[in-house]
């Protein structure tokens, strides 16, 4: 069975590549564009593991990714956030809010794959 | 070492440069060698016709060699050594390396002074790199785009066998982020083509009215008069170009307005003159609201006062919406502010008048005298919280002698304190630099 990955991102064609990538990859891809419900979103569809932009309509990554770390049911999700402000300070908020790895745009198709594999990988292992 | 001790330092430095002899110098102005030795070691004093004959000799004007010619120089290297007072600059020694190496000493603070202006650049592209809200916007569509436009490249690239429903998506894709990106891109070079002609360039309303308080001095004759009314001043004025400006300083003058009218400039102008500049004797007298006062002292004209004062009104958020520049104490422009300015302090002693003398370090640390006090927007209803807002007046001071002064900043992201508990993110200047 294969796994989940659940992208949330709002930028269109940024998520039409990476659901291609993934699904080519074996990956079960959701996507959702919205950050207003994106909690919920997890929730429903318990992810294995989630790539999260950090700026979203409605709602920030940063802020999602602290609901989700903590609650402990999403506590120890691998979660891969991409932004475009690669700020040392922007990653070390993310750092300090619990982010599994951060990713500045523009990123190539490969890293996000090695990223996804790596963190499922890791998460496997634990 | 006495600043009279440059002259001989400067005599053997302009003598080495002509090529002259110690001897030969000596016999064309008619002293010994040895004297001249001495005086060139800064051990004699020189001055009269012995040091018109020894310029006249050396080609340069008698001033060149006298200590007033390179007081501003001395002035320059003392400002930089005290920038960077842990670089161990031999302060006891500075009237000697300007006088016998006045090449080097222009080199040094041409480049303190280039090193001050890159620092106050870096500062400013900083707080707009991280604050102005259309270069934030406008960075991000251009980077999500080309992010989108890679990866979709990359997948037509590098799979041969893609299926002709999806390669004609991603082929539309392309045409689609690459005309979003060409005009992104265009609207982005744009906007910083024009912040290159207008230094100034004004990213929101509030600093349209900033401009246009600024541009008057802060001083609105008509209003004064009564000749004009706040809003037909704030209707004609082209410095204001959209509705929300116009709203902002519509509201500015009127209050404006009102201060005027219940303090007049001519008692203003009486009361300064016998009570001085203490905000609070001045309030007492006029029997009105201390922050009315704080205000009314900053729009007074500039003949009025004998120094410039500058005012920053804020909410109880934190938000800047109101304020007066006053030269060496930095109110940034987009970012955060200082949370150690007394006009926060306020905040937590509503009602409370303060009055603290702090000192605002960055290129040149500064003293200044502020006035502050938190009191209600309105008047609050029962069962109503009130709303806040809290007005300090900033007056330029020398530094005391007998005490330490708090130290201040601007913004952390251009403060050089370290140690400091009330840091928010690390500075630009020293850290990451």
């Amino acid at each position: 069975m294969s796994r989940n990955v659940l992208l949330i991102e709002d930028e269109p064609n940024i998520i039409e590549a990476i659901r291609f990538l993934l699904s080519r990859d074996g990956w079960s891809v959701h996507t959702h564009a919205n950050g207003s419900d994106a909690v919920a979103e997890v929730a429903r569809v318990a992810p294995d593991l989630l790539v999260l932009d950090m700026m979203l309509p409605g709602r920030s990554g940063m802020d999602i990714l602290r609901d989700l770390r903590a609650d402990a049911a999403t506590a120890d999700l691998p979660v891969l956030m991409l932004t475009a402000r690669g700020q040392t300070r922007d990653r070390d908020m993310a750092e300090k809010a619990g982010v599994s790895r951060f990713m500045t745009k523009p990123f190539s198709n490969a890293e996000v794959l090695s990223a996804v594999r790596e963190l499922i990988g890791e998460k496997d292992a634990r | 070492m006495v600043r009279d001790t440059l002259t001989g330092s400067r005599i053997r430095e302009r003598r080495t440069i002509t090529g002259l002899r110690q001897a030969d110098l000596a016999r064309q102005v008619g002293i010994s060698a040895s004297y001249l030795n001495l005086i060139e070691h800064n051990r004699r004093r020189i001055g009269g016709k012995l040091l018109v004959d020894i310029a006249t000799e050396l080609g340069v004007e008698p001033s060149l060699l006298t200590d007033g010619a390179e007081a501003a120089l001395i002035a320059s290297l003392r400002e930089a050594a005290a920038d960077l007072s842990t670089a161990g600059a031999e302060l006891d020694r500075v009237d000697e390396f300007a006088g016998r190496f006045p090449g080097w000493a222009a080199l040094l603070t041409a480049s303190h002074r280039r090193v001050a202006s890159l620092e106050r650049t870096v500062g400013e592209l900083s707080d707009r790199l991280n604050h102005d809200p259309h270069l934030a916007a406008s960075l991000h569509e251009v980077l999500s785009t080309a992010t989108a436009i890679r990866s979709t490249a990359s997948i037509l690239a590098e799979n041969d066998e893609i299926e002709p429903e999806w390669r004609a998506r991603f082929h539309r894709n392309l045409n689609e982020d690459s005309l979003r990106l060409a005009d992104s891109s265009k609207a982005l070079v744009d906007y910083l083509d024009d912040s290159e002609e207008v230094p100034d360039r004004r990213a929101a309303p509030q600093e349209e009215v900033e401009a246009f308080f600024a541009e008057t001095g802060h001083h609105f004759p008509a209003l004064e008069e009564g000749s004009l009314t706040p809003d037909q001043l704030a209707r004609d004025r082209a410095a204001l170009t959209t509705d929300a400006a116009r709203a902002i300083a519509g509201e500015a003058l009127r209050q404006y307005a009102s201060d005027a009218a219940a303090l007049p400039l001519p008692d203003m102008r009486a009361a300064l003159g016998d009570l001085g500049l203490d905000p609070a004797a001045l309030a007492a007298h006029f029997d009105v609201p201390l922050q009315m006062m704080l205000r009314r002292v900053a729009a007074m004209p500039d003949d009025l006062l004998e120094t410039e004062v500058g005012l920053v009104v804020c909410d109880a958020s934190g938000s800047i919406l109101f304020r007066k520049q006053v030269t060496g104490f930095a109110l940034p422009r987009f970012g955060a502010s200082c949370p150690l300015w007394p006009v926060f302090t306020a905040l937590t002693r509503p009602q409370v008048p303060l009055r603290r003398t702090v000192a605002q370090i960055g290129r040149s640390t500064a003293c200044f005298e502020c006035f502050a006090v938190a009191h209600p927007r309105a008047r609050p209803g029962f069962d109503e919280d009130p709303l806040y807002l809290s007005t300090m007046l900033i007056v330029p001071v020398a530094q005391p002698t007998d005490r330490d002064v708090p130290e201040v900043g601007s913004t952390c992201r251009v403060c050089p304190r370290t140690q400091c508990p009330a840091r928010r993110e690390p500075s630009v200047l020293r850290e990451e630099f």
